[in-house]
């Protein structure tokens, strides 16, 4: 693959982590000679952000509109009409991110480009290309081919690439100014609303005991909480707990809730789906209590008892409770 | 306000241990026990909790095997009017596009205000059908919706972003949102409420039905397809502990007072 453009992703001013996992991978797949185009299309107001990306992309198209300050999928479709036809590239990354995922099937059915979504790894060989997906909530990896096309496009999952060492380049910056046209009234952004703060704030904790939808019940909440009060820590929880409302929603790890990096991290009764590992994994410790011992879980954990939690938790608390008498 | 939810059939797989079949392409699903997809059970409530406030009809899709007229029949019994199963030989192996096609083929010709999808399928996870679906129905759309107000032809609605942000999105009807789980909280469905529609009629309708070659659908009509599958390496790995319960205890306590997990 000679020429791959990089959908930018930015909000609330800054470009996100997942913008730099691409480029990294892009530059890895075109190699010597080749070339990484970064599309950037935001208000004019936000130029400076390009400062960030200019040195990681061979060229930058920066789409510039008032119209663009915030995503909206009508107006970035608009955009990409003209776009498309001045970017001559073989593949176009986006994120499997709210963002991606709210754009990317779209401009896909909409082109016609073939397509496909959430892949964990990009293998080029003989100027074709296959991708790496993952199916059954992380237990099974897919090889997937694409149909031939000019183009193809891919959504990458956040925190598939790691975003440091990505190479350095001199890039252009082609920019991009002129009205996008058209009625854009049956979907506007209206605003951000920031997530409301609860009583215990899980990310200053040094030690969390998470539980998932192994739990099975409300009622059985307090084993865990046990445990923590034990440990002195607190209790988080993946998102089936927090969706039946047995914990609050700031108590979830994962992309969609809080990133935690205490010193010990226990996963009761959680799988461990790319979604909640993205909050966890850098936890100092990670141990995991699973019936499954083929739980995505134990792939990151340090220690793993594959056994029952309601067998493991109540023996695990009394020795705690034991030795701090 | 005409409202359709596009609901799967899919196996559970959290507790299971998976085999990948002869074919490499597909797993052995004999053993596997089935569900409507957790995302959909979301979409279901969501539209009966709109019908009750603003009057309309409900209508089911559901596109598979004979089979799937259980998960059809259990939203029957949560408050669906109509179920129709998409079904053919042809539609098999279909990606998340071909499976719009599928879908807008059979929604175009039928009365809509509001369409309703899953975020993603538990099974596939493309997360990926409903905004194309959107797309060829030339509707506007929201992904990862989790609130919805409706006043007049204007739905407001919140859509999950990442680290607890949301955004707030206003949409013109009709349009179509993918449903975010923890939007609401689905209704209970007892068995003799499945019971009561047991003997519901389900219409099939197959490609041709719908207009559909089997160039549209299917492998051939898919952007992507599978050639093989595989487990994840598993990487350095976690240590096991072994040993009795109490062993096991005493194994964690001890790590835990090396790493800091006791305070
Ligand atoms: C856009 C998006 C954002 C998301 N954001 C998040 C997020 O922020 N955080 C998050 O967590 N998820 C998130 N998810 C959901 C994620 O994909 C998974 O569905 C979820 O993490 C699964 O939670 P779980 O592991 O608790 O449940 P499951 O996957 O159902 O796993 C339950 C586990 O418990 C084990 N178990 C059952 N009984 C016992 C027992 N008695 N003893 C021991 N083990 C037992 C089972 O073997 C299984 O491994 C998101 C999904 C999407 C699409
Ligand atoms: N076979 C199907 N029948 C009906 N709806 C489906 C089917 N496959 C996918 N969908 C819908 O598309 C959503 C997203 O699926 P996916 O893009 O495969 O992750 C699901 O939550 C369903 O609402």
């Amino acid at each position: 693959m000679e020429k791959i453009a990089v959908l930018v992703e930015h909000r609330q001013d800054e470009v996100r982590d997942i913008t730099f996992e691409m480029l990294g991978k892009a530059h890895q797949l075109v190699g010597e000679g080749g070339e990484v185009i970064a599309l950037f299309l935001g208000d004019p107001s936000q130029k400076g952000l390009l400062d960030a990306i200019t040195p990681h992309a061979h060229r930058v198209i920066a789409y510039l509109d008032t119209n663009l300050k915030n995503f909206e999928p009508l107006r970035y479709q608009a955009a990409f009409s003209q776009i498309f036809e001045n970017v001559d590239c073989q593949l176009i990354l986006m994120g499997q991110t709210a963002f991606g995922m709210d754009l990317a099937p779209a401009v896909a059915a909409k082109w016609e480009i073939p397509f496909t979504s959430d892949v964990v790894d990009i293998e080029a060989s003989d100027g074709d290309l296959m991708a790496i997906r993952q199916m059954y909530s992380g237990k099974v990896n897919a090889k997937v081919s694409l149909k031939a096309g000019d183009k193809r496009l891919l959504t990458v999952r956040a925190g598939a690439f790691p975003a440091e060492d990505i190479p350095t380049v001199s890039g252009e910056v082609q920019e991009i100014t002129g009205a996008v046209e058209g009625d854009f009234s049956a979907r506007t952004f209206v605003e951000y609303l920031e997530a409301a703060v609860g009583d215990v704030d899980i990310t200053q904790a040094d030690i969390i005991v998470s539980v998932g939808r192994g739990i099975k019940d409300a009622d059985n909440i307090p084993i865990a909480e046990e445990l923590a009060n034990a440990l002195g820590g607190v209790v988080a929880c993946s998102r089936p707990v927090a969706d039946k409302k047995w914990l609050p929603k700031e108590r979830q790890v994962g992309t969609s809730g809080k990133t935690v990096k205490p010193k010990v991290y226990i996963a009761l009764g959680i799988s461990g789906a790319f979604q909640h590992q993205a909050g966890m994994k850098n936890a100092g410790t990670i141990i995991a209590v699973n019936k499954d011992p083929k739980a995505p879980i134990f792939g990151i954990a340090h220690y793993g008892i594959v056994d029952d939690l309601f067998k493991v938790v109540p023996a695990l608390t009394e020795k705690v409770k034991g030795i701090k008498g | 306000m005409d409202i359709i939810v596009c609901i799967k059939r899919v196996p559970e797989t959290a507790e299971a241990d998976l085999v990948i079949d002869g074919t490499k392409k597909a797993i052995e699903t004999d053993d596997l026990v089935y569900s409507i997809n957790e995302w959909d059970n979301y979409a279901v409530e969501a539209a009966i909790q709109l019908k009750e406030a603003e009057g309309g009809t409900i209508t089911v899709i559901s596109v598979g095997p004979e089979e799937n007229n259980e998960v059809l029949r259990r939203a029957l019994a949560m408050g669906a009017d109509e179920a129709i199963r998409l079904t053919d030989p042809a539609f098999e192996g279909s990606d998340a596009y071909a499976m719009a096609k599928v879908l807008a083929a059979a929604i175009k010709d039928m009365p809509h205000d509001l369409i309703l999808t899953g975020v993603q399928a538990d099974d596939d996870g493309f997360g990926a059908t409903g905004v194309a679906l959107a797309q060829m129905l030339g509707l506007p759309y929201a992904a990862l919706v989790t609130d919805i107000k409706k006043e007049g032809d204007t739905l407001t609605v919140h859509r999950e972003l990442e680290g607890g942000l949301e955004e707030v999105d206003t949409l013109k009807l009709p349009a179509l949102l993918t449903i975010q789980t923890g939007i609401n909280e689905p209704r209970y469905v007892s068995i003799m409420g499945i019971r009561r529609v047991a003997k519901k009629e389900i219409a099939a309708k197959g490609a041709a039905d719908l207009g559909l070659s089997e160039n549209d659908v299917g492998l051939n009509g898919s952007m992507s397809q599978i050639e093989e599958l595989f487990f994840p390496p598993v990487g350095e790995g976690a240590e096991i502990i072994e040993g009795t319960m109490d062993e096991k205890a005493e194994t964690l306590v001890k790590i835990l007072k090396e790493r800091g997990g006791i305070a």
